[in-house]
């Protein structure tokens, strides 16, 4: 098998755009929660914050390539450009067969889904369907948009799996590369805000509802406070490549991927349990041949629900005890779905590179149940340079990446 | 309407779906070569000729004989004058 590093990261997130920009809003503690009154208007809605991305035009991506994209792929493609560009990856590049994609978003646009249906239902007539609107709607909507418009001719892949997608995402360049299919891959998850994405969480009771008025201190992951998810969008975007081809092209490193897996949790839809987690961080570590105590830091999926923050704390403090420092990023970006997994794994792979761990936001008052973790209260050095990412989605599907400094 | 008011309506509806130039839009611009255009913007510059001027044309033979601005011009002030 070969060995995978990452030469390139982009991130289109709620803290602003790059991957610059991202660093330097999480080392900050700035939150990208906003209070959105327009929520109000959908009945039974409770919550009405999200984090929402700032300040993006769409514009500057050609029409040719636009009609087909919704926000989210819209997102993809300048997370792609970014990481493409630090990467040192041409067109050239692109074109040449050995360069692929794996990006994935929760569902098709749901807002080009319902302007669609607006309109079909005022006389269900197709006549004013556009050419484009399935391009938005499609399952691989973000993936296809990418590789059109980076002209990118290697493998496609769109794998779908709510949450978790992003940490999949990653996962499934990983093994392409380390099989040999390909040199190089464009990995992450995509997503744009809807009302309707916060409603499944709200309709579920597991939506944040009880700080519309103080938008930037929820989520609360870890604490005793927390009351649920908060809805977020962007993408973000690693490009993984095997160590040969970085070092024939003079590629910065900037991490290595050593481990990977994901696994089924059938004990129940919605209830994420401690063991499926803690099986799951087990199999990435061995997936990597490391121990828990060369592990020197969990970026824990966390999102600030009752169950599942408890879950996954009880699961880190049995693979790895008390020592190790851990923090979820929710609370600075909210939960960006599809794109959670990634866009933290780029903060993760950026927290090595800068020697700075990042603290969990809002975190003000650990709630016990969580497990007797070491949460990280403040900015740390790295100590051992390598790290477990988790994401996990609702269906029971869990995953764990692990990344270290190349050595 | 007179031809002209149909042939702004035209130009400026389409420069709005197509994001094009308005000033770079004469009766002899080819659709594909010059303004850029492909199969999928033909379909979606049916509906919004069906939408401007409130008939349908999805159906009808000549709209395959189009080739330019001028082209569609023509046929959009026949379908109006035969209404």
């Amino acid at each position: 098998m070969r060995r995978v590093v990452v030469t390139g990261l982009g991130a289109i997130s709620p803290l602003g755009r790059g991957t610059g920009a991202l660093f330097e809003g999480l080392l900050q503690g700035r939150s990208g929660i906003q209070a959105v009154p327009e929520m109000a208007a959908v009945g039974g809605m409770r919550t009405r914050v999200a984090g929402l991305v700032p300040g993006i035009d769409p514009r500057e991506i050609p029409r040719k390539f636009r009609r087909s994209m919704s926000n989210m792929s819209i997102f993809a493609v300048l997370a792609c450009q970014e990481a493409l560009a630090q990467a040192g990856v041409g067109p050239e590049e692109c074109a040449d067969g050995r360069t692929g994609v794996a990006i994935g978003s929760t569902v098709g646009s749901t807002r080009a889904t319902e302007d669609f249906f607006a309109d079909y239902f005022t006389d269900r007539s197709l006549e004013r369907m556009k050419s484009t609107f399935f391009f938005q709607i499609m399952n691989h909507s973000c993936a296809v948009n990418v590789a059109q418009a980076l002209g990118i001719v290697g493998r496609v892949f769109a794998p779908s799996a709510a949450c978790a997608t992003g940490c999949q995402t990653v996962g499934l360049g990983f093994e392409t590369i380390a099989m040999g299919k390909q040199e190089r891959m464009l990995c992450g998850g995509a997503e744009e805000f809807h009302p309707l994405t916060a409603g499944t969480f709200d309709m579920m009771n597991a939506a944040s509802i009880g700080f519309n008025d103080r938008p930037q201190h929820t989520p609360r992951p870890f604490d005793r406070g927390r009351d649920g998810v908060v809805c977020a969008e962007g993408s973000g975007i690693l490009l993984l490549e095997s160590l040969d081809s970085a070092h024939r092209r003079g590629a910065t490193v900037l991490a290595e991927i050593v481990g990977f897996a994901t696994l089924s949790d059938p004990v129940n839809l919605a209830n994420p349990n401690a063991a499926a987690i803690a099986g799951c961080m087990r199999l990435a570590l061995a997936d990597a041949g490391m121990a828990p105590a060369e592990i020197g830091y969990v970026n824990a999926h966390a999102t600030a629900t009752e169950q599942g923050d408890i879950a996954e704390g009880e699961a880190i403090a049995a693979v790895f005890g008390d020592a190790v420092p851990v923090s979820s990023l929710k609370g600075h970006l909210g939960h960006a779905m599809a794109a959670s997994g990634s866009l933290e794994l780029i903060a993760g792979v950026e927290m090595l590179r800068h020697n700075s761990l990042i603290p969990t936001l809002n975190l003000d008052d650990p709630d016990p149940a969580c497990g007797p973790l070491r949460h990280l209260r403040g900015v740390e050095p790295v100590g051992v340079k390598a790290l477990i990412k988790n994401n996990f989605a609702l269906g029971g599907v869990n995953s764990s990446i692990v990344v270290r400094s190349l050595a | 309407m007179t031809d002209q008011e149909i042939i702004e309506l035209i130009n400026t509806s389409l420069a709005e779906e197509f994001e094009l130039a308005l000033q770079e839009m004469t009766p002899d611009s080819t659709l594909f070569d010059e303004l850029g255009l492909d199969s999928l913007d033909v379909v979606d510059l049916v509906i919004v000729l069906e939408g401007a001027f409130g008939f349908k044309i999805r159906e009808q033979e000549a709209i395959r004989q189009i080739r330019t601005l001028g082209d569609i011009h023509r046929f959009v002030i026949s379908k109006k004058l035969a209404a």
